[in-house]
């Protein structure tokens, strides 16, 4: 076997997990405290896409490219804001029906941004620093060589990773936060305002896969449809992951990267999406409820 | 069913068997059509509105009835010795063993029945024993139907690829080109329908029926009492697939063709939709509404080709929010009304203590 | 109050007051008034135009809708058809094979129309192929395909497989690349053309670099161009659809390999495409057409400036279009020839018109197998979005539905 082919998709499945990290994130989350699952993410990520398109049109070079991150964040951030208070609170109590409000929402958002933008992709010019490519040197990986933009978006990953956990771990709000997921009635009890705890994370959620958007648009056109290309596996990454668990999660998502990486050495993209997607219902098999799950005594619903 | 309802429906079933006799050849083939997107409707009305498990993926068991019956239908237009046409251009030198059966239409129409049943039954044999429900039943399902397309579209040299399987040339030695053929179509749509209905109304009546709707409300509650859900929701669970088989069938036959386009991600969750529309908890509801949705597509596609995602989503959004019960539950006393906006405000303010419901104990729900 | 599992509160009656009498009068206007189209007794010949006007689709075949709308304008604005003026009515495809064959259905029995043009995908005329054998009702398709098809009651004017795929070929081996990678979307033009390629590439000497498929509207291309760089070919051909290929070109360009470093031949993008990829990203690369907008000759234009003048200056015109104008143009030559709107009739004076020296194509003529003698044209994209025609079959090839190569034997003579 060729040392390069498999250095390559060892470093493409870091690049896939981590795109499908961020789309997921957010997801996992809201999902943990709310038990709802937000079938408009994918559309959601579309806007963060659509924001980077706009901002790279009015500025260009590394301002550019941050005030792009901060463009998608906020708008998707807004967008979800609005979300949650409009219709996943008032539908809480039902989480099924939130899936069909919210597929139902992804499908306008869909239309309106095809009325904008038209129905084929936008394209976002990255700037030349991201166009580069790192080539490897060495005995093994002679050769091999990563996209800068790719490594940008690793990069771009990793550091939400790492403040949304050090939110979680060590600032009032974090821990605020993991009260709720942990017993949600115990937590008002003690006077927990759950509700701010909900729209907080919704809105970080939705914010982070703004971020995912516009890291997207680096590689790939912006359509109308682009969130549907990343949402169903986003979601095998939340099953995979367990309940609202951030390191689950990360887990999952590089877990679907490898898996994704690996079988393409073998087989087509087509046959290893469908073979990754009996991986995972033959995971729930052996784990119902993820990789990370939380002991407990109460009973799922 | 009081007496007067059952007199309207026997009324309804009238207007059915007349339709014939009175709508234009095209409209009945469309009427015939939707009655088979009923049969999916009714099935997911079976497992969401009675049971509580929302499947996003009736379109593959839709798909698996429609392909079973099409292989056969390929295979009789055949001479001995030769390939269907997409084998022949795909480079396959001689027929796959699995669709050498095929050739035999009882084997043929067995399949229609047995493997989306089957397939269900698998399913539902994996997943609920591991209380997979809920939201992750959801999910899992939409992925199995984006699986299944997938792999439909990358199997082109067993399966016809994106093309799908198309050009019958008879069924059962009628030609489907025949005005007779459309007729008997009709009839068999109908008829399938009606008597799936019975089947769920029978079943619903006997204990097997309150089990179910028990489950979909309180599926711990039922354990509590000694039972085990995830026998009587496999089984609800595989009735639905086969009904979603056998309507795949019959449309395969109305439109002539099946392809993944009808069994993928947007397929599914659209059934759900009609399901909802008509009312989820009514069955009679759920096949209404598949009538009535797709008619409204046909008329707003055709007039409006932009119009119908908003038409769409909006309808989603509305139907959830609003009318939970869909037209089935509609009332329109100023009583009824008043109450319906009562529950609404209540759910807004229940919304603060949203995970009640996520997480249901025992005790709870009152 | 008791809830259930969809959080709706328990009743005895799961059914409202009104619901059952809603329902039932929902059904009954449904059943028993079918909107029906006046059908008015008037002297005009109805035509059917059946595209994608919502869906994946909408993109490309709205365009096919138009240019088909502009020739029927000038039709009319020269006197009609036999005299007799010319009524389009357009109904929407919706990406959908099934609706295809639904609407197609409608076109016929409802409308009444005496033709149809449309359709885009191979699936779409599959599905539509049935309902136009059982009406007898001929169809007019556009656009290039796989082959491999031969149905009396369709006119073939897209591109057979020797008529675009193999003359790129022909191309590749004259610049020297015999090291060929083979990618595509995953539906059935690209798998059956690279079929067709495979055995003439082998069958010429060259080689088969590799062959990678990605389902349609794929955006990771991350280990399709790790194995591309593995496999080291000197040209790519690539029969991607539509958004795949911005993201193909993207990723393959960050990973160090524009198309100035590794040739790519495409098949299916045009003028549109080109220009919504951004042709910065792919200048340098190719495409194989029977048309280029580029294309200098009077005919195409006054073409090009009819349909801007028409639909926006801004719009690109391309191969598809084209075929769609130059099928309605040709079932008006063919039925004053016929004197006669009857399908069959039509067909068979179709396949007896004489060349078309001036369409906005070339030189084009139905051949007896109902598809279109056409010029092959390959062309190098431009910076500016355009594409520079850089090599042509000289003369119109014949179209062959069944390659003798790969499918020797078959024949396509309907009568």
């Amino acid at each position: 076997m060729d040392y390069q082919l498999i250095a390559g998709q060892l470093f493409n499945a870091a690049s896939v997990a981590s795109i499908l990290f961020l789309v997921a994130v957010g997801l996992s989350l809201s999902f943990g405290i709310m038990g709802v699952i937000n079938m408009a993410h994918g559309e959601i990520l579309m806007l963060g896409g659509y924001m980077a398109y706009l901002t790279f049109h009015a500025v260009g070079g590394v301002p550019g490219v941050l005030l792009a991150l901060a463009a998608a964040f906020c708008a998707a951030a807004l967008l979800g804001l609005l979300l949650e208070l409009s219709l996943i609170r008032r539908l809480a109590a039902r989480p099924l029906d939130t899936l069909l409000a919210t597929w139902g929402l992804g499908l306008i958002l869909q239309q309106v941004a095809r009325s904008l933008f038209g129905p084929i992709g936008v394209e976002v010019v990255a700037p030349g620093w991201l166009g580069g490519t790192l080539d490897l040197t060495g005995r093994l990986l002679a050769g091999v060589s990563l996209a800068h933009v790719r490594l940008f978006i690793l990069a771009l990953a990793a550091l939400v990773l790492g403040g949304i956990g050090v939110f979680l771990a060590w600032t009032p709000t974090g821990l605020l936060v993991r009260a709720v997921n942990q017993d949600r009635e115990t937590a008002q009890t003690l006077g927990v305002d759950a509700r701010r705890i909900d729209r907080l994370v919704f809105a970080l959620g939705t914010g982070v896969a703004g971020l995912g958007g516009a890291a997207v648009a680096l590689i790939a056109p912006v359509t109308p449809t682009v969130g549907q290309s990343y949402i169903v596996y986003a979601f095998m990454v939340v099953i995979l992951g367990g309940l609202g668990s951030l390191l689950g999660t990360t887990v999952a998502a590089l877990l679907v990267g490898l898996f994704s990486a690996g079988a393409q050495i073998f087989t087509s993209v087509s046959t290893a999406d469908v073979l990754l997607l009996v991986f995972v219902i033959g995971f729930i098999q052996f784990r119902p409820r993820g990789i990370v799950w939380r002991r407990s005594r109460a009973l799922e619903d | 069913m009081g007496r007067g309802e059952k007199r309207l429906w026997l009324a309804l079933l009238g207007l059915l068997l007349a339709a014939p006799l009175y709508l234009s050849a095209y409209h009945l083939s469309l009427l015939g059509r939707f009655l088979a997107l009923g049969l999916a409707a009714l099935g997911i009305a079976l497992i969401w509105g009675q049971g509580g498990m929302l499947s996003l993926g009736q379109g593959v068991f839709f798909g698996l009835g429609g392909y079973a019956l099409a292989m056969h239908l390929k295979l009789v237009a055949l001479k001995p010795g030769e390939l269907p046409d997409f084998m022949e251009w795909t480079g396959l030198a001689s027929l796959p063993w699995w669709w050498a059966p095929f050739r035999s239409g009882v084997f043929a129409l067995g399949a229609v029945l047995a493997v989306p049943t089957l397939a269900a039954g698998v399913l539902g044999r994996l997943v609920f024993p591991k209380r997979v429900g809920g939201v992750y039943f959801a999910l899992l399902t939409q992925a199995l139907a984006l699986a299944f397309s997938t792999f439909l579209i990358s199997q082109q040299a067993y399966t016809g690829g994106f093309n799908g399987l198309t050009n019958f040339v008879s069924v059962f030695g009628l030609s489907v080109q025949s005005g007779g053929f459309q007729l008997g179509l009709y009839w068999a749509s109908l008829l399938f329908l009606v008597g799936c209905l019975a089947l769920a109304r029978w079943l619903l009546a006997r204990p097997f029926g309150r089990i179910l709707q028990a489950i979909g409300v309180s599926e711990n509650r039922l354990r509590f009492l000694g039972y085990d859900p995830a026998r009587y929701k496999l089984v609800a669970f595989a009735l639905a697939g086969g009904m979603a088989g056998i309507g795949g069938a019959l449309f395969t036959l109305h439109a002539g063709v099946i392809s993944p386009a009808m069994v993928g991600v947007v397929p599914s969750i659209e059934m759900v939709v009609w399901a909802a529309v008509g009312g989820r908890e009514s069955l009679i509801g759920a096949v209404i509404g598949a009538l009535l949705v797709n008619f409204c597509k046909d008329w707003i596609s055709s007039l409006f080709p932009d119009l119908w995602l908003y038409a769409m989503g909006s309808l989603f959004i509305v139907v959830v929010t609003v009318l939970p019960r869909g037209l089935a539950g509609l009332s329109l006393k100023p009583a009824a009304l008043a109450s319906l906006l009562a529950r609404l405000r209540r759910d807004s303010a229940k919304a603060t203590a949203p995970a009640a419901e996520g997480r249901c104990e025992p005790t709870r729900a009152a | 109050m008791q809830l259930n599992g969809n959080g709706l509160p328990l009743g005895r009656r799961q059914l409202g007051r009104r619901g059952p009498w809603l329902l039932a009068a929902a059904l009954a206007a449904i059943i028993a008034s079918p909107p029906q189209r006046a059908s008015a007794a008037d002297q005009t010949v109805k035509v059917g135009v059946l595209h994608s006007l919502s869906g994946t689709m909408a993109i490309s075949e709205v365009m096919v809708k138009n240019a088909t709308l502009l020739a029927i304008d000038e039709i009319n604005a020269s006197g009609g058809v036999l005299g007799r003026k010319v009524a389009p009515v357009i109904e929407d495809g919706a990406s959908d094979p099934a609706i295809f064959a639904q609407k197609a259905q409608k076109l016929v029995q409802d409308d009444k129309v005496v033709t149809i043009f449309g359709g885009w995908t191979s699936a779409s005329r599959k599905a539509m192929l049935p309902v136009v054998e059982r009406f007898h009702t001929l169809l007019w398709y556009p656009v290039q395909f796989e082959g491999n098809e031969c149905s009396p009651d369709i006119m073939y004017s897209g591109a057979q497989p020797n008529q675009q795929i193999l003359p790129a070929l022909r191309w590749a081996f004259e610049r020297g690349y015999k090291r060929i990678f083979l990618l595509g979307s995953d539906y059935v033009f690209p798998r059956t053309a690279n079929l067709i390629l495979k055995k003439y590439i082998q069958h010429d000497g060259g080689i088969v670099a590799g062959e990678e498929y990605v389902p349609l509207g794929g955006t990771d291309f991350s280990s399709v161009v790790n194995k591309i760089r593995a496999a080291k070919p000197q040209v790519v051909f690539n029969t991607l659809n539509g958004d795949s290929n911005v993201s193909f070109f993207k990723q393959v360009s960050a990973a160090g390999l524009p198309p100035s470093k590794l040739p790519v031949m495409s098949f299916s993008i045009a003028e549109p495409e080109a220009k919504a990829i951004g042709a910065n990203l792919i200048a340098g690369s190719y495409a194989a057409w029977n048309y280029f907008q580029s294309l200098d000759t009077p005919a195409n234009r006054r073409f090009v400036k009819a349909y801007q003048e028409r639909f926006g200056a801004q719009d690109a015109v391309d191969d598809p279009m084209v075929h769609g104008y130059v099928d309605v143009i040709e079932w008006k030559e063919a039925v004053e020839k016929a004197q006669s709107l009857d399908p069959k009739k039509v067909r068979r004076a179709a396949v007896r018109l004489a060349w078309w020296k001036a369409s906005p194509m070339g030189e084009v003529r139905f051949a007896r197998n109902q598809s279109l003698y056409q010029t092959a044209y390959v062309g190098e994209l431009e910076p500016d979005g355009s594409f520079k025609i850089i090599w042509s079959s000289k003369e119109p090839i014949r179209p062959e539905p069944y390659d003798g190569l790969v499918f020797p034997g078959r024949t396509c003579n309907p009568s």
